[in-house]
């Protein structure tokens, strides 16, 4: 591609970003196939580490792009479910159908959250997140019809009519509940690529660009015409939205429910954390591999109980003084690696 | 009559809050850290005090005078080796250093410690009460409160009337100038942690004296003095003091119509002065 006629152009494209979408689109075919070879037990785990990975995104477009530092993201894991379970159990809806309600709830929440957490900036923001995520807890464990503070399941009959799960189990020649966590898998691996796609595509766009320029300096970016106020509210209404359909297909999957569960500060938010930063804050591909290394934590040292947790915090300490770009800077600084290439070059007409 | 005493009751509440919010709210002040780890150092300290009173014998008194010094050491060294390292225009590293720190400190207590709920054994004065006017009050939340009190003028004392609380509030305005003028802002956040510390070892005797204490109870109370710091503004510790006795008062009222409205009654007052006051009641510094 040489012609001499060939204009000047901005591009993000690279080879080994080009090479990297066949990679990951021949992952997503052997994701969705691998039910028909995999145990029981391996399906259950893809899709914990697959749902991780969607809140570790999520985590990371709001405060690795987006410059909000949320601690409450529970308060949208733990509504989005509750959407689901009251969906399901007072309005019978198909639980599968009742995932979509999940996300309907974490806006409907996200609004006034927005409107009190975003008069307050940097660490008071912070805490202001988690007192409303706090106060949500609070209330939600007032909803005596779906079991106040003890919480409730999803009724039998819901889950084994559920769509789809008749013809997986047809399909694969399994029970009933095997057919429910691989379809429930299924639907963690559409999203973890939709969100993955998303944001990529989001972060290569005109307001990814300025989603940037607000990260490194907000005044900046105000003076050159970047609205910063509606990039933060969009930023934020889009994070509430994902991580109540996350939370909804979580419990969806448990099928069990209680406001200390779901609205657990550890399990949604804390761990997201870690899995962010020992990956990589503020790239794509650091959540992916962060997750990684927190399942394999999490898999070597669980038989330790409090020392897996002592290690998780101590190596989170670590990697934020030591490497501040976590694992996937460490190693991109290294190779100089770009598997999810954001950055406009300018491309002349010699060509690359 | 009932809603006095509760609201009597509220007030002393709100001196506990003030007392686990004080050390924060110093820190805060001075060197704009987060630190996402106090509520878990109140509770490392009331097993420390624990583990002085029940393996040496000694009065709950006397422990937070041998425990305080060594407290002060924790908050030095924690400040010089690791938080210092990450302070900076960025809040976020240091709000994950610390958010990390007390997820470590937790699991710590709980393999050292077991998940049982602990007491700190008070025989002197646990449930002993006096006549306050026309209600009747406990002994040790009126102790409580007296301490936040006077932790708070001693505090005042040390920031406005010596040359390290000079060094405080210089380095709080400007780090940059104070360094100009030959004060060492990493050294004086480092004491400043150190005072913290003896703080929250105050608070962490009056936290495992009145009620039973667990590993795991540090992220509420944190929550508590959070409100309590933010409501008062940030700088002022009378404004904390009485931001811990705005919260204090809400659970107690929220309380006495349900119990289980206590924390959430707490919440919502403190939702509300948000919203009417975003930077607090009494805001002295710019944050």
């Amino acid at each position: 591609m040489s012609s001499p006629s060939a204009p000047w152009r901005a591009t993000t494209r690279t080879r080994t970003g080009t090479l990297v979408a066949l990679l990951a689109l021949a992952l997503i075919v052997a994701g969705l196939v691998l039910p028909a070879f995999a145990s029981r037990r391996l399906i259950q785990d893809l899709f914990y580490i697959l749902t991780m990975l969607s809140l570790a995104q999520i985590w990371n477009l709001l405060a690795g792009y987006g410059g909000l530092v949320s601690v409450g993201q529970q308060a949208f894991v733990g509504i989005g479910a509750y959407a689901l379970f009251g969906g399901v159990i007072l309005g019978g809806m198909d639980p599968l159908l009742a995932i979509l309600l999940g996300g309907a709830a974490g806006l409907v929440l996200a609004i006034p959250m927005a409107f009190f957490a975003f008069r307050l900036h940097g660490a008071y923001f912070a805490i202001g997140t988690w007192v409303i995520a706090e106060t949500t807890r609070l209330l939600v464990a007032q909803w005596k019809a779906l079991g106040g503070g003890t919480g409730t399941s999803l009724p039998r009959a819901a889950t084994s009519d559920m769509m789809g799960v008749a013809q997986v189990a047809e399909l694969f020649g399994v029970r009933d509940a095997a057919a429910r966590d691989i379809l429930a898998y299924w639907i963690a691996l559409l999203l973890a690529v939709a969100l993955i796609a998303g944001i990529y595509a989001l972060l290569r766009s005109r307001l990814g660009l300025a989603l940037i320029a607000v990260r490194d300096n907000a005044e900046a970016a105000g003076s050159v015409g970047v609205d910063v106020r509606w990039l933060k509210w969009a930023v934020f209404l889009i994070a509430s939205v994902a991580t109540g359909l996350t939370g909804a297909l979580i419990f969806l999957q448990t099928a069990r429910i209680s406001p200390d569960a779901a609205f657990a500060i550890t399990d949604w938010t804390a761990y997201v954390i870690f899995i962010v930063v020992i990956g990589g804050i503020g790239t794509i591909e650091g959540p992916i591999l962060g997750v990684l290394v927190f399942f394999a934590l999490r898999s070597t040292l669980a038989d330790y109980g409090s020392w897996y947790l002592l290690t998780l915090g101590l190596t989170a300490i670590v990697a934020m003084i030591f490497a501040p770009k976590g694992l996937w800077g460490l190693l991109s600084a290294r190779t100089g690696w770009h598997l999810f290439p954001i950055r406009h070059r300018l491309v002349g007409p010699t060509g690359d | 009559m009932i809603w006095l005493d509760t609201i009597v009751q509220g007030i002393l509440l709100g001196g506990l809050y003030a007392l686990f919010a004080t050390g924060l709210s110093l820190v805060f002040g001075i060197m704009r850290l987060v630190n996402l780890a106090h509520g878990d150092m109140i509770v490392l300290a009331a097993y420390l005090i624990l583990v002085l009173v029940t393996g040496l014998g000694l009065s709950p008194w006397l422990a937070v005078l041998i425990a305080a010094p060594l407290m002060f050491v924790l908050g030095w060294l924690l400040q010089r080796v690791v938080l210092n390292r990450v302070l900076g225009p960025d809040i976020l590293p240091p709000l994950l250093v610390t958010f990390g720190l007390s997820i470590a400190i937790q699991n710590a207590l709980l393999e050292g410690f077991s998940a049982d709920s602990r007491r700190i054994p008070n025989p002197d004065l646990e449930g002993a009460s006096v006549a306050l006017g026309p209600v009747t009050v406990g002994v040790m939340p009126v102790l409580t409160f007296a301490s936040a009190v006077l932790v708070i003028v001693i505090l005042n004392r040390v920031i406005y009337g010596t040359p390290l609380g000079r060094s405080f509030r210089a380095t709080s305005d400007d780090p940059v100038t104070a360094g100009l003028m030959g004060i060492e802002p990493m050294k004086v956040f480092a004491v400043a942690t150190g005072l913290a510390m003896m703080v929250v070892t105050v608070a962490a005797l009056y936290l495992g004296t009145r009620a039973n204490f667990d590993p795991a109870i540090g992220p509420a109370r944190l929550i508590y003095a959070f409100q309590a710091v933010i409501i008062g503004g940030l700088g002022s510790l009378w404004g904390t003091l009485a931001g811990g006795v705005i919260i204090g008062v809400a659970q107690t009222l929220g309380a006495a119509v349900n119990p289980e409205w206590q924390i959430l009654a707490g919440h919502l007052a403190f939702l509300l002065v948000l919203l009417v006051r975003p930077r607090g009641l009494f805001p002295r510094a710019r944050d």
